[in-house]
């Protein structure tokens, strides 16, 4: 097996559920009701805490210890994919995201509860049952906010087509994609994003809501290598401030 | 209108009862003075009634607005260890909102009105929550000391007489014991660290102090309306008190750590009773009106979380309605 192929795959999950968890987490006192505080927080703790899971696995690889991986490098060194580090916006954005999201990444960890690669195949396996509940939580409030009223119904189809090329980023190929196919590591970007399109359709003819026209397609890359909006800079360096104000520190 | 029916307004205890059953009245009395709870659609007299609402509304506001100032470390809490547990934390706080409004609903006014009032200015939080955390150590002495503080207060309401509010505060006091563990344990990891660590948790103790000392409330000298209040469980203890013995568990603490408290004449006297300088209740009524450093600030959040999911609260009063797009 490819160590370097499964270390690439495991950043970009693990950047990916650190900075939507970090993202989910600032809703924390300002959600439209109580209880949507309370969820995506409760989304949120699972998310850094499936992130932490994945940095210990990349530890036990040789890399360096999971809070300094998650709190010491800059946003180019980052391999999450663009749509999570996009700001909250409003809670439509936040909620198709949310929803975008989590349907791929439900399907990602139910694939690698196979995975060849034993302790990742662990991991996933707990990981997929919390999804669960993400999943649900977003399939509720998707369907209902697609078709309550006339505002709703905009503004969720406004946060899709603003979210749509972003969320096809996130499965960008890695150039081991043959490998960890082949190795039966993971089944390959490709595969997930037919299964993702597949899950979504429904939903998406339940809620009133349109996937955007084929035609307009344009998958946002660059997250996997390090490229990024002008966003994760400044959330960075945010999520390390404290940490950094005394690197010799104890926390 | 026959005699005898006027009421001194200068006589507070005679006022809260006019014009309730007396019969009623005994009956209600004998059963707290039993110890029995009170619940929702029990009699009850209307100013006992009035003033649940306001202290269980007033505590439910504290707890979302206390989310703010220890919210904003979230993102910035250092490592994983305290990111996962601070968002647990403020959770909780929010989820103890949730618990007091719904407590407070029982007796008749809706979480609607109960948010209308916070963010209009009519109803009140903990003063404290009008004090900004500057540093990831004010985040950790909140934790621990206002934690604590609330602790004291909460554990003697919940011995109180309505049921509802005495088993939110059940619930809610289990969950604080863990919050105070968990500032606990920062404020030591820093008093115990770096230098610079030691650093910032002396200045963050500094500036929370008067705000801690604030915390309990003015010295209550016993009025006839207290005492009312007190007979009916609706308050538990007196303001000094709860202070009292918030500085006999933890001041010592705090000086084990190696901190000190900018009050030089804190301490014990032969007696067991502390003896500080009195705090600047000016500036507490100051603050309490409006004029703390983030009164401002923490309404204007509060006005804009609630503005700006509106549109989500309407769609969801949408009941089953389905909104299908026109075709034309």
């Amino acid at each position: 097996m490819n160590t370097e192929a499964i270390k690439e795959l495991l950043y970009k999950m693990a950047d990916d559920l650190l900075i939507i968890g970090h993202r989910n987490s600032e809703w924390t006192g300002l959600g439209p009701i109580l209880e949507e505080d309370i969820s995506f927080s409760s989304m949120a703790q699972d998310k850094i805490g499936q992130a932490q899971a994945l940095y210990v696995l990349l530890n036990d690889l040789g890399e360096q210890e999971p809070d300094t991986v998650a709190f010491t490098r800059n946003a180019n060194q980052f391999h999450s994919s663009q749509l999570v580090e996009l700001p909250n916006g409003e809670y439509d954005f936040s909620l198709v995201r949310h929803f975008l999201y989590d349907h791929a990444d439900q399907l990602r960890f139910e694939a690698l509860a196979n995975s060849s690669y034993e302790p990742l195949a662990k991991v996933a396996r707990k990981v997929k049952g919390e999804l669960k509940y993400h999943v649900f939580h977003a399939n509720t409030w998707f369907v209902k906010l697609g078709s309550a009223n006339e505002e709703s119904h905009k503004r969720m189809q406004d946060a899709v087509n603003l979210a749509w090329n972003y969320a096809l980023g996130m499965f960008e190929e890695s150039k081991f994609e043959d490998e960890l196919i082949a190795d039966g590591v993971f089944e390959g970007e490709a595969k997930l994003k037919e299964k993702w399109l597949a899950n979504i359709t429904p939903l998406f003819l339940k809620a009133g809501l349109s996937i955007p026209d084929g035609n307009t397609w344009a998958p946002v890359l660059g997250g996997r290598r390090g490229t990024h909006t002008e966003h994760l800079g400044p959330l960075v360096e945010e999520m390390s401030e404290v940490f950094r104000y005394d690197p010799t520190a104890e926390w | 209108m026959y005699g005898n029916a006027y009421i001194d307004p200068n006589d507070k205890a005679a006022m809260m009862i006019a014009g309730e059953d007396p019969d009623k009245l005994a009956a209600f009395e004998a059963r707290i003075a039993r110890g029995e709870k009170i619940e929702p659609k029990d009699w009850m007299p209307k100013e006992y009634r009035k003033q649940l609402i306001r202290m269980i509304e007033q505590h439910g506001h504290s707890e979302i607005i206390g989310a703010l100032p220890e919210g904003t470390w979230i993102t910035r809490a250092p490592g994983f260890r305290r990111k996962l547990a601070l968002m647990a934390k403020v959770q909780d706080e929010v989820g103890h909102a949730q618990l007091l409004y719904s407590a407070a609903e029982t007796l008749g006014k809706s979480r609607e009105a109960m948010i209308n009032d916070l963010i209009t200015g009519k109803s009140k939080y903990s003063n404290v929550f009008n004090y900004p955390a500057y540093t990831w150590a004010d985040a950790c002495i909140i934790a621990w000391l206002i934690d604590a503080g609330a602790i004291i207060n909460q554990v003697a309401n919940a011995k109180g007489s309505y049921g509802p509010y005495c088993r939110a505060l059940d619930r809610i006091c289990t969950e604080e014991s863990f919050h105070l563990k968990y500032g606990h344990d920062n404020v030591v990891t820093l008093a115990t660290g770096t230098p610079k660590q030691r650093e910032m948790v002396q200045a963050a103790l500094t500036r929370w102090w008067p705000p801690i000392m604030h915390f309990f409330g003015p010295s209550d000298k016993i009025s006839n309306h207290t005492e009312i209040l007190m007979r009916w469980k609706v308050k538990m203890a007196s303001n000094d008190d709860m202070r009292q013995q918030f500085l006999n568990m933890y001041v010592p603490k705090i000086w084990d750590l190696g901190l000190t408290l900018p009050d030089k004449n804190l301490k014990k006297n032969a007696e067991g009773k502390w003896e500080y300088t009195e705090p600047d209740w000016e500036e507490f009524k100051r603050v309490i009106n409006g004029g703390g450093p983030c009164n401002a600030e923490r309404l204007a959040v509060r006005r804009d979380a609630e503005e700006r999911g509106r549109w989500v609260r309407e769609a969801l009063n949408t009941a089953d309605s389905k909104y299908i797009v026109p075709l034309a």
